[in-house]
């Protein structure tokens, strides 16, 4: 039992940071309709920021505000600069700038910080025991932390100013631009709290599979298949989803037998596929929106 | 679908240039001259240049093919697909299976691994485009991570992460070519008749009814096209495209892994035909040249550069030539005849 | 494009012309006909042979009477990168044994080429180097599917695939493919050292075992299973992950369920970092934890908490350059020197820049030992190597090839991880000696 209970705790921790990678593209999404490729990248990057804030002696909690503000500005800027121009060119185009961006971060940081595995500090205390089984504090507190930043989102977009401007874009930017919003100054916001978002996701993820270029590649897969069971629109389905699916997969990987090791990574190709068959005519729908 | 219905938000819309909204005004004034040449030149090749070379071109080929399969899909129907690399992988382990545990000779692989591919493309086609918008991608990108797992589970036949070797044809000995020269010949053999089935295609009545579909789809069912099974067919298509340049992979390199087909391999290709041009013929032989020759270049500048180098090119392609390098070679020739007055 | 204009003329002719891209084909066809007398002829020449001596016959591609010339090809960008610097030893090796005159009066050029660890990309970059380039050998291909991917290649061409950087034990017992060898121990032999110090110390060990789902990770589990055959080790759990996998606590956990008293960590630096993290953070579980040499790298063992980890044991075979037991020694020393003035970019502390400057001395060991300066030359060299010593190996393991040995290294010593670096202890391990000759590739299943 109390190995049971061990594998479920490091499920969720996991889970947690599927799901906080997942509500990133949500949010990404649902201000631009387009699914973000370059999503874990970014997040890798901003993980990247704080490891060297943290190496030029900054203490933690003073890293974290300013990792943010730069993630923030980044994602912005990025939206900007570049996802600003493919706006309308069609779903070729908004998937080739992303897989681009994806490509670009992915080898710059290569460059910048080279391809070696560095750790990570974990903000966490190591060790909590609880019942029989031990396990570490730290996937209490990513729990925690995603929990944190849910309900900040949540208050951030129904009860303040710039909250209620960014739902009115989402719900009809036409109509939002006539009424006086500068609608592309939102999207920019969007895209950058999106990053920062993203950026929580990277620093949770780093101390447990040590920060390198490539350390988010694995979890985008796993961010899609939650971000896909919550329509690429409900935060709350995401979230849920991305929790269920690291504890499936680390059941799965025990308890049944031919997925195995092997083809873990297909228990999230399964629920897109399985997901989007069975709910194809509304996800066409809101998959537009 | 969804791009067109977001663009108004911003008001930043731009419209769709030149042969991807059907300019068709002829750009060159000496069409038959050029390709004499260019067919002149590309049989001459391998007898001038060094094999290694001859080697390089080869895989400009066998990219080409695989591009202008994925170029039908995502060009022409406007739908990304980010699991190609899947149906190469297909391709290639079904020669190199073929090959070596059947004994089957070479030349027989490839039209059973083409209808292998086909099938196989028309049997996902279907449900696969249901799927709006990004979903397709999103699929298609999860399968290209799955498939090389596939290929280590069932180890016995693939012979699992260390791969096959297969022979590498050899020139028949009536031929007196060499080996490379000999594939070179087989595989440019195989992209012209590729090319010219491409380009009927794309002229064919189920081309247009495919790019009415990317432009507007619902005009387009409204006007009685059958979308889907246009669709399923061109995904077809495309997949029969990256099967038979899988076989020829794996008949040039003698040597599938799983490594070879990783999510990157997917990746690549998609971006070789936005920069060599989605939407045009000569686009995946530009891509070709992208994938084979951009690395080899970019690596002299240093390590890491490759992968900057790609990033950027995709980047600023997407965003300032959406018609690609094949755009920009058609407005450079377009400003020729202007100049020479042959326009 | 130009294509597409010309239909649209065509078509307006009274009858339906031959399609100009079909009529391209058939010129094509008929030019390649034409063609076909000129065949085999080309431009440039074949390879050099020596035209008399007792070395006729031989190939002498890449090698004159002042400079060899050699290919290595190594993943310098992708997820393997971390493993290019081994090809930043080798050139700093290079350079030190260029300013001291060369190899019998012959400067080295050593030609780098990256393959980002993909086979297919390894492949072109070999035929780069031996078309393009002309080396006299390739010295060094990384990681077993490249190697795998070169050597039908090298076999083909006849030219010496010498060292490659990988473990797998089918290069050693491969006597189809002579052009090809491998250099440090095999990962059987690795997992031999493994169970017999298990043997000797905890005759009943309880073992859990994480691995990579590939090649190696595979080839060293098997071996380790057959080498505690018929012993009281028994392995009572196997958790394998894939490399695109984001980490490995959900394998550790159910590792850590079989409450095992040992843990071999089969694993690349990166997942066997997390192992050990998971493994200092669950206090339920401490298992003697054993963790492959691949595995061991300075970034990954600077973040472990080893007050955490019970014992944390690893095999070696060279010398460790941030160990201080080797502060004084001349090797290390030169090493250090030569790698600030040839490689600045690499960490003189990492092992890998150690591995490629440790097989650069063997290849040039190999080098000085050719009987006939030729490619045969070498093929021949490095399968009768005897007893050679290389000065940055473990004190007491040399390099021995021989009929029916593929295998230059197969002796490893036992190491410590205490108080931030790598203590070694105990005798060196000569496998060959202990368990006989690895037999087949096949034990790798």
């Amino acid at each position: 039992m109390g190995d049971l209970l061990l594998q479920v705790v490091q499920g969720l921790s996991l889970g947690a940071v599927y799901a906080a990678l997942a509500l990133a593209l949500v949010l990404v999404h649902r201000f631009n309709g387009i699914v973000n490729f370059a999503q874990g990248e970014l997040a890798m990057l901003s993980t990247y920021v704080a490891w060297q804030l943290l190496e030029a002696g900054l203490p933690f909690w003073a890293a974290l505000p300013i990792t943010l503000a730069v993630s923030v500005s980044a994602g912005a800027l990025v939206e900007r600069v570049v996802i600003r121009r493919v706006e309308g060119g069609g779903e070729l185009a908004c998937v080739a700038v992303t897989v681009g961006l994806m490509v670009l971060v992915n080898a710059a940081a290569g460059l910048v910080w080279s391809f070696a595995v560095r750790s990570f500090p974990n903000p966490f205390p190591a060790v909590l025991s609880f019942g029989s089984a031990q396990s570490g504090f730290s996937a209490l507190g990513v729990l925690g932390v995603v929990a944190v930043m849910m309900l900040t989102l949540h208050l951030f977009f129904r009860h303040t100013g710039a909250g209620l401007i960014m739902r009115a874009v989402v719900a009809d930017p036409v109509a939002a631009r006539l009424s006086g919003i500068r609608v592309g100054r939102v999207l920019s916001l969007g895209w950058g709290v999106a990053a920062g978002v993203g950026a929580v996701a990277g620093i949770l993820v780093a101390p447990l599979l040590f920060l390198e270029p490539n350390m988010m590649g694995g979890v985008l897969v796993y961010a899609f298949a939650a971000a896909v069971l919550g329509g690429f629109h409900d935060p709350v389905t995401t979230v849920a989803a991305g929790l269920a699916i690291g504890v499936a997969e680390t059941l799965a990987g025990t308890y049944v037998k031919f997925v195995g090791a092997d083809l873990k990574v297909a228990v999230p190709l399964l629920v897109i596929v399985a997901v989007l068959s069975l709910r194809r005519g509304r996800a066409v729908v809101r998959g537009t929106g | 679908m969804s791009g067109v219905e977001v663009a108004g938000r911003t008001g930043h819309r731009r419209l769709a240039v030149g042969q991807v909204a059907g300019d068709r005004r002829r750009a060159w004034p000496w069409p038959r001259v050029t390709l004499a040449a260019l067919a002149a030149a590309a049989c001459l090749v391998p007898f001038l240049l060094e094999p290694y070379r001859v080697f390089q071109l080869t895989m400009v080929l066998v990219h080409g093919i695989a591009l202008l399969g994925l170029n039908l899909l995502v060009g022409h129907g406007g739908r990304v697909s980010l699991g190609h690399g899947a149906f190469l992988a297909v391709g290639a382990y079904g020669s190199a299976i073929m090959t070596t545990s059947l004994g089957v000779p070479y030349p027989l692989t490839l039209p059973v691994c083409a209808l292998l591919t086909f099938g196989a493309g028309l049997a996902l086609g279907r449900p696969a485009l249901r799927l709006s918008g990004p979903y397709l991608a999103v699929v298609t990108f999860a399968v290209a991570v799955v498939v090389p797992l596939v290929i280590k589970r069932f180890g016995t036949v693939t012979g699992g992460s260390m791969g096959l070797s297969t022979p590498v044809p050899a020139a028949p000995s009536w031929t007196g070519l060499a080996d490379d020269q000999w594939l070179y010949l087989l595989v440019l053999a195989v992209a012209v008749a590729a090319f010219a089935v491409a380009r009927n295609l794309v002229e064919s009545r189920a081309g247009r009814a495919l790019a009415a579909g990317r432009e507007n789809p619902a005009a387009a069912e409204v006007l009685g096209v059958r979308l889907d099974s246009h669709r399923t067919l061109a995904f077809g298509w495309s997949a029969m495209y990256a099967g038979v340049a899988g076989t020829l992979y794996a008949w040039v390199v003698g040597f599938v892994s799983p490594d070879s087909f990783t999510v990157t391999l997917s990746i690549v290709l998609l971006a070789a035909v936005v920069v060599g041009g989605p939407g045009s013929l000569l686009g995946p032989l530009l891509g070709g040249v992208f994938i084979t020759f951009v690395p080899a270049v970019a690596q002299r500048a240093g390590d890491a550069v490759p992968g900057i180098v790609s990033g950027v090119l995709i980047v600023v392609v997407v965003c300032f030539v959406p018609t690609g390098l094949a755009g920009l070679l058609r407005m450079a020739a377009g400003a020729v005849t202007r100049g020479t007055g042959r326009g | 494009m130009t294509v597409r204009e010309v239909t649209v003329r065509e078509t307006t002719g009274p009858r339906v012309p031959a399609r100009p891209v079909i009529r391209t084909a058939v010129s094509a066809a008929l030019a390649l006909v034409l063609a076909l007398p000129l065949g085999g002829c080309r431009l440039t020449e074949e390879d050099d042979v020596l035209p008399a001596g007792a070395c006729a016959g031989q190939q002498v591609t890449g090698i004159s009477g002042d400079a060899i010339r050699v290919g290595g090809i190594y993943p310098l960008s992708g997820p393997a990168s971390a493993y290019g610097l081994i090809a930043s030893g080798a050139r700093a090796y290079f350079g030190h044994v260029n300013e001291e005159g060369g190899v019998d009066g012959r400067k080295i050029e050593f030609v780098v080429r990256d393959d980002g660890y993909q086979p297919a990309r390894a492949v072109e970059e070999a035929r780069r180097l031996v078309e393009l380039e002309e080396v006299f050998a390739i010295f060094q291909t990384v990681g077993t599917p490249s190697t795998a991917a070169v050597r039908d290649y090298a076999d083909r061409r006849r030219v010496p695939q010498v060292f490659a950087a990988t473990g797998a034990s089918r290069w050693g017992t491969d006597w189809e493919h002579p052009w090809t060898i491998g250099y440090q121990p095999s990962y059987v032999a690795e997992a031999r050292v493994y169970a017999q110090y298990l043997k000797e110390t905890v005759p009943t060990a309880t073992v859990a075992v994480l691995y990579q789902n590939d090649d190696f990770g595979r080839d060293l589990r098997d071996g380790f299973a057959d080498a505690v055959r018929g012993s009281g080790v028994r392995i009572v759990a196997e958790q394998s992950y894939e490399v695109t996998d984001p980490g490995v606590q959900g394998q550790m956990a159910n590792l850590a369920a079989s409450g095992a008293e040992v843990l071999l960590s089969v694993t690349t630096p990166k997942f066997g970092a997390q192992a050990l993290a998971v493994d200092a953070a669950v206090t339920s579980w401490n298992p003697l934890h054993i963790i492959n040499s691949v595995a061991v790298a300075p970034a990954v063992m600077a973040g472990v908490d080893t007050g955490k980890v019970r014992e944390i044991i690893s095999a070696v075979y060279q010398k460790d350059a941030a160990d201080p037991e080797w502060a004084d020694d001349p090797a290390v020393a030169a090493y250090r020197a030569s790698l600030r003035r040839y490689a600045p970019e690499a960490d003189p502390a990492a092992q890998q820049a150690m591995f490629g400057w440790t097989a650069a001395q063997a290849f040039v060991q190999a080098l000085k030992r050719m009987e006939c300066p030729t490619r045969e030359g070498l093929r021949e060299a490095v399968r009768r190597l005897d007893e050679v010593s290389v000065d940055t190996l473990m004190p007491g393991i040399t390099l021995s090839t021989g009929p029916g040995d593929g295998f230059p290294i197969e002796s490893m010593m036992l190491a410590r991880f205490a108080e931030g670096r790598w203590a070694s202890f105990g005798e060196v391990v000569d496998t060959r000696a202990v368990f006989g000759p690895v037999r087949t590739a096949g034990s790798a299943g």
